[in-house]
């Protein structure tokens, strides 16, 4: 077989690629880097040694240039774990109302998606001031988690839509066929065989929330989340401390996809080791 | 992995699969049953049909008549919009599916990708909420029945075909339905695997005496397997009856074309009749009536050769000839020849 000449465009947008891949992935590894920075070191090379340092005053929770991350960490993931659970709920029971049309179903669906488009900024802000103007406190459960699922809700749905349109309606027909009640057919067939888009959404909700902050940070109330007290750290005196935390944002961000993927395989992979008995 | 069939022995069938029921007369019955999605013409209009106890019933047509919608709404999964729809003479129109003492096996199988074969079996006692061991041990029965319990721990992205349909199949039976309905079982199969899946139903619908309505577009499959064919067009049946009668006396020009091997022609008296393409021959012959045309195509079959010709008013006319006869004199694309055929032949059309 010959070896067919590749044309020039096919180079062009090789190095394209490369170029944007450079741009997204090489600042990172700088960040990587630079939070192992010697104690005696600043937010820039060259590194003054090398050392775990900063991410000790970390865990410490002391030091300069730390603000109150813990305590932020701690608000975000709080938040982020209810926002996920609620984006996961409403997304597969908003879904499966969807497999039969319903009157107003095209309007209530394209009300749900533009809220994507609207920008955060303001979606927050006017939350904010409903809440006032109805004489209500801001508080992280109440409008922090609203204002955050007017973020999550449409993606989850969005990834539901596409799972759903995966599932072959006859599996459903043919459990009704077999006397499944409503419940068995979700719990026995619907359920099982969506699982891993299931998870999808619950991953993605959590994600998307633990980096929101345009219509987040009127309405959590008392108390900075996370990506709000970074932003705060790098108006104020900064220390590599904000590399350490990056590097361990994304340390943990992995861990969790790796982790995902882990148990959809190990589903998969129980489901064949079953039958090959 | 081959799809080995024991063919020896038929193994034996579960205890008492049959339906002990008081005597009724009809297995299924359709009265004056009408389907409408909206404003415009219905999906099946206003059809009648009784399928006498035991049969093997074939609903066949071209793509959109509406025979898959007849079958949908005998099983419940189609709204019945005008019309009634009796199993074993009780009225079952808008029962729900499970209530109707029907079962269906669907065109894509629609197997529980996540269950194994045993496990998609069991799904109708699970629900039922029968003990675990309990339901395996009648799967496992039924997975017998179909020469699949070799198979029963396989899911069904390991399966072929034909062995996912197998599964299908006993996943219906185990419901032990009054009457199975089969919705195109074997469109998805290659020729050959299809050919020995049909003989399969046939022995399984003969075993458990229950009446299949089987859905299909294929002339072949319905002839070899119906005791009742039924061929619709247009939303409407064309004609309703065993397969040699459907076959040999086609009451309309629609079932002669649809069901091959015939020629429609006008009658000397006015009017059309249908001739059988065996019993047309080429070359003019006193005695015969004859009309001109020219060799159009020409296909050896292996038995016998297909000869089309064209008439002079464009139409298709199509002699099937042994080939000893054929190739004694054989014909060439293009020739001017006259298709000839005994009037005797002639069956009119209504």
């Amino acid at each position: 077989m010959s070896t067919r000449k590749r044309p020039l465009s096919f180079y062009l947008l090789a190095g394209l690629t490369t170029v944007f891949l450079v741009y997204v992935y090489a600042p990172m590894a700088c960040l990587y880097i630079l939070s192992f920075q010697g104690p005696e070191g600043g937010m820039s090379f060259p590194m003054v040694g090398w050392s775990t340092h900063w991410f000790q005053t970390l865990f410490s929770g002391e030091g300069q240039g730390l603000g109150d991350v813990p305590g932020a960490f701690q608000r975000s993931i709080r938040l982020a774990a209810c926002t996920a659970v609620l984006t996961l709920v409403i997304s597969v029971t908003a879904g499966l109302a969807y497999r039969r049309k319903f009157p107003g179903s095209g309007a209530v669906f394209y009300a749900a998606i533009a809220s994507m488009v609207l920008p955060g900024i303001f979606v927050g802000f006017g939350i904010a001031l409903m809440f006032n103007l109805l004489g209500w406190q801001v508080n992280w459960f109440t409008s922090g988690i609203g204002a955050q699922l007017t973020w999550t809700l449409p993606f989850g749905l969005l990834i539901m839509f596409i799972v759903l349109g995966r599932f072959r309606s006859s599996y459903e027909e043919a459990a009704v066929d077999l006397g499944a009640s409503a419940s068995q057919r979700f719990r026995w067939v619907i359920l099982p065989i969506i699982l891993p888009g299931v998870i999808g959404i619950a991953m993605a909700g959590l994600t998307s929330s633990y980096e929101e902050t345009a219509r987040t940070s009127l309405n959590v109330g008392m108390g900075n989340t996370m990506p709000m007290e970074v932003m705060g750290l790098l108006n104020a005196a900064a220390t590599p401390v904000l590399f350490a935390i990056g590097t361990l944002t994304t340390l943990i961000s992995f861990s969790l996809i790796i982790l995902s993927l882990v148990v959809m395989t190990q589903l998969a992979k129980r489901r064949s080791m079953r039958t090959n008995a | 992995m081959t799809l080995a069939l024991k063919t020896e022995t038929p193994p034996p069938a579960p205890a008492k699969p049959r339906q002990v029921t008081q005597s009724h007369r009809f297995d299924a019955e359709l009265v004056a049953v009408t389907k409408r999605y909206g404003p415009g013409a219905p999906a099946v209009d206003n059809i009648s049909l009784r399928i006498p106890r035991g049969s093997y019933c074939c609903l066949l047509g071209p793509s959109g008549c509406g025979k898959s919608t007849t079958l949908r709404m005998l099983a419940g999964h189609e709204e019945v919009s005008d019309g009634a729809i009796l199993i074993h003479d009780q009225e079952i129109t808008h029962a729900p599916p499970v209530a109707r003492g029907t079962s269906m096996m669907f065109q894509d199988y629609a197997l529980f990708p996540h269950l194994s074969a045993l496990d998609n079996v069991a799904f109708s006692l699970k629900v039922q909420g029968v003990a675990r061991g309990e339901r395996r041990a009648r799967a496992k029965e039924y997975l017998e029945l179909v020469q699949m319990d070799h198979l029963a721990e396989r899911l069904p992205s390991q399966m072929s075909g034909g062995q996912q349909q197998r599964v299908a199949l006993a996943r219906s039976l185990i419901t032990r339905p009054k009457v199975l309905l089969l919705d195109e079982p074997l469109s998805a199969l290659d020729p050959f695997l299809r050919i020995r899946m049909r003989a399969e139903l046939k022995r399984i619908q003969k075993e458990l005496g229950i009446s299949f309505i089987h859905v299909t577009h294929s002339q072949d499959e319905a002839l070899a397997l119906a005791d009742l064919v039924v061929v619709m067009n247009n939303a409407v049946i064309m004609q309703a009856g065993a397969a040699r009668e459907v076959y040999e006396t086609p009451s309309n020009a629609f079932v002669a074309r649809f069901l091959g091997g015939h020629n429609v022609v006008q009658r000397a008296g006015g009017g059309e009749a249908s001739v059988r393409a065996d019993q047309c021959v080429i070359g003019a012959r006193p005695g015969l009536r004859s009309l001109p045309g020219t060799v159009s195509m020409i296909e050896y079959q292996g038995t016998a050769v297909r000869v089309s010709v064209t008439g002079t008013d464009g139409e298709e006319l199509t002699a099937l000839m042994p080939t000893g006869a054929f190739f004694n004199d054989a014909l060439e694309l293009g020739q001017s020849v006259r298709l000839s055929w005994d009037p005797a032949d002639e069956h009119p059309l209504g």
